[in-house]
């Protein structure tokens, strides 16, 4: 089992060094630069633009500047940005909880509401209640999250008032109310839009792929084996059925992660959450590259731990898969 | 032999084409795509100019004449809607048909051929799936606002490339896995045994064998290249202004939301629409080939 940890996050290496590659390159090589709004300002001289190139690299060789960046990057130095005149690594370490407690929060949610509604389902297939949620779920799936998310802001901010003090049912915009920092329930009543945005998309996903593979499963033999021995239905389905058909979500939750990071972006950016999404979207529209290219590797990063921890998952949870 | 194969050929095709049909949903879905489909294509046939603005005449609620309202500088919104949805499935379309075209290339190549070639492009693939899509999408989509080069002009085709390059890889997975177990097939030793170059076995036996699986991810593909779209231009960084699309439209609604809450509600509803329609279809596809992909999981 170590050993197998320690091969996967060897194998993550290569992959690393590929997006690295990549991703310096594509920043880096495209025409224009961090300075083309320097360049428009009038009051900046050439001379000066060219001192600022020459202190940041730029003019050096590509080969040379990936060198130093990557260097860097091993060392937990992400650059400075451009903007901000901060260390990217200090600029991402205050987003990154932010988002994680949208993610975790979103994720959360889903599981609770998406896996009874999967099992439900599928245990009575083609019965209203299943049809019902059938049609549903493939609403849900091609709603997209940005509007839904200003959508859940017309209806609940803009339109519907609290009666009594005439305010926004839920909040929107930011973690806090000014003045409340640090207040837990202030922060999970600012986190009710948000993730509502993000999880009806995933719920209607994963409610439908658990119910087809509950639908599988009940056609096992094994499940026959265990209705011959005369256990009870309940039994069967609950403990048989249930646990063999929720394995392929847990590979299916890691494939998938890389997309819920991109909801959360849109959602961060609608919401105004201050998380690594919202910076980015920023450091996007001011081109700062330094910020765009540390999130874009952090968030690749935390993809990657993600689906080796799913990969170790899968083997605590499936005995019949055995790491050597 | 020829006249025999077209005949097998036809069969086929009215068979699927049956069976497709049958799928009550997924043929009125073709009937809703159709209906957007024309609408933009034909554009240009209604009363107002996407670009004309009126200012006077700015937030018009939904009426007779402007049947969905006017936006803040007094443009007809339906005809932008239209508009919109000229490059909405424009991109859709074409961002789907060049993902699956170099996801099959890619593949087919793993999968028949295995070895150090199947390793490489893996380990490729693993890192553009690792790749958080919608960052890199906003990277480019950056450098495609502020540049005013020749080929960045079009940034329709910018984006379409843009989105098709990074969508390969599920093709690439899915026609990978199909061609592991095709290969093992007795009519393709069938074919080795007489002398059937490789590019002839992956053209002519394998690849005819996969295009049922090939569509219906191809439905897939397009209604995420449409949600994709319409998301990068919300967020600014897809087709640019003032080209309009549903995304863009969206946007500017966004920020109207106090005064005219029902501008967001038109090209949400279009992109809805159109992702439901394609679902359904892709849905339909699934049933019409199902005999075919049974055969192959069980095997």
């Amino acid at each position: 089992m170590q050993t197998y940890a320690l091969r996967r996050v060897l194998q993550t290496i290569p992959i690393l060094f590929i997006i690295s590659i990549l991703l310096f390159l594509m920043v880096r090589a495209a025409p224009g630069g961090p300075l083309t709004a320097a360049r428009r300002n009038p009051n900046i001289s050439k001379e000066q633009i060219e001192a600022i190139e020459e202190k940041l690299g730029l003019n050096d060789p590509l080969p040379v500047q990936y060198g130093r960046w990557l260097g860097g990057l091993l060392q937990g130095d992400l650059g400075e940005s451009i903007k901000f005149r901060r260390p990217v690594s200090d600029m991402i370490a205050e987003r990154i909880p932010n988002t994680l407690i949208l993610v975790g929060a979103s994720f959360l949610v889903t599981l609770l509401v998406a896996v009874p509604i999967g099992i439900w389902s599928a245990r009575k297939p083609y019965s209203f209640f299943d049809y019902a949620v059938t049609t549903i779920t493939f609403i849900g799936q091609a709603i997209p999250v940005y509007w839904l998310g200003l959508g859940l802001i017309i209806i609940f901010y803009v339109t519907l008032k609290n009666p009594i003090t005439d305010l926004p049912l839920f909040p929107v915009g930011g973690m806090n109310t000014r003045g409340k920092e640090g207040d837990i329930l202030d922060t999970l009543w600012h986190l009710v839009l948000p993730v509502t945005a993000l999880s009806l998309g995933w719920i209607a996903w994963y409610s439908r792929f658990l119910r087809s593979s509950m639908l599988d499963v009940m056609h096992q033999d094994y499940i026959r084996t265990a209705r011959a021995k005369g256990l009870t239905e309940r039994w069967v389905y609950y403990k048989h059925a249930l646990q063999n058909a929720i394995l392929p979500l847990v590979t299916l939750i890691a494939l998938d992660l890389p997309s819920l990071f991109a909801g959360a972006l849109f959602v961060e950016t609608i919401f105004s959450w201050p998380g690594m999404g919202r910076l980015f979207w920023d450091a996007a529209k001011g081109r700062d590259y330094p910020v765009l290219l540390g999130v874009v590797m952090i968030t690749a990063v935390l993809i990657i731990v993600c689906n080796i921890l799913a990969d170790l998952a899968y083997g605590w949870l499936d005995p019949q898969i055995k790491y050597e | 032999m020829n006249e025999l194969q077209t005949i097998r050929e036809q069969s086929m095709t009215a068979l699927i084409t049956r069976r497709f049909f049958k799928h009550k949903l997924a043929s009125l879905a073709i009937a809703v795509l159709a209906i957007l489909v024309l609408a933009s294509v034909f554009a240009n046939f209604t009363r107002f100019s996407p670009m004309q603005q009126n200012p006077t005449n700015n937030f018009q609620q939904p009426n007779a004449t402007h049947w969905f309202g006017t936006d803040e500088l007094g443009r007809d919104v339906f005809s932008r809607i239209l508009y919109g949805g000229r490059v909405s499935l424009t991109v859709g379309l074409f961002s789907t048909f060049f993902s699956i075209l170099l996801g099959v290339i890619v593949g087919a190549l793993s999968g028949y051929f295995g070895g150090w070639l199947d390793s490489a492009l893996m380990r490729v693939t693993d890192a553009f799936l690792t790749f958080p899509t919608i960052f890199v999408l906003i990277i480019l989509g950056a450098f495609l606002r502020e540049q005013q080069l020749f080929i960045l002009q079009n940034s329709v085709f910018v984006v379409i490339i843009i989105i098709a390059t990074l969508s390969w890889m599920w093709p690439a997975r899915l026609v990978r896995g199909l061609f592991l177990v095709l290969r093992e097939k007795e009519f393709v030793s069938a074919s080795v045994a007489l002398g059937g170059s490789s590019a002839r076995i992956i053209m002519k036996h394998i690849l005819p064998n996969c295009i049922g699986p090939i569509l219906v991810s191809g439905t897939l593909q397009m209604a995420s290249a449409i949600i994709t779209e319409s998301g990068l231009s919300y967020l600014g960084f897809g087709v640019q202004p003032p080209t309009p699309t549903w995304g863009s439209i969206l946007s500017t609604a966004q920020n109207q939301v106090f005064r005219a809450p029902w501008l967001a509600f038109y090209p949400g509803v279009m992109i809805f629409i159109t992702v439901m329609a394609i679902n359904y279809i892709g849905d339909g596809l699934r049933d019409a080939f199902d005999p075919y992909v049974i055969h192959t999981e069980k095997q």
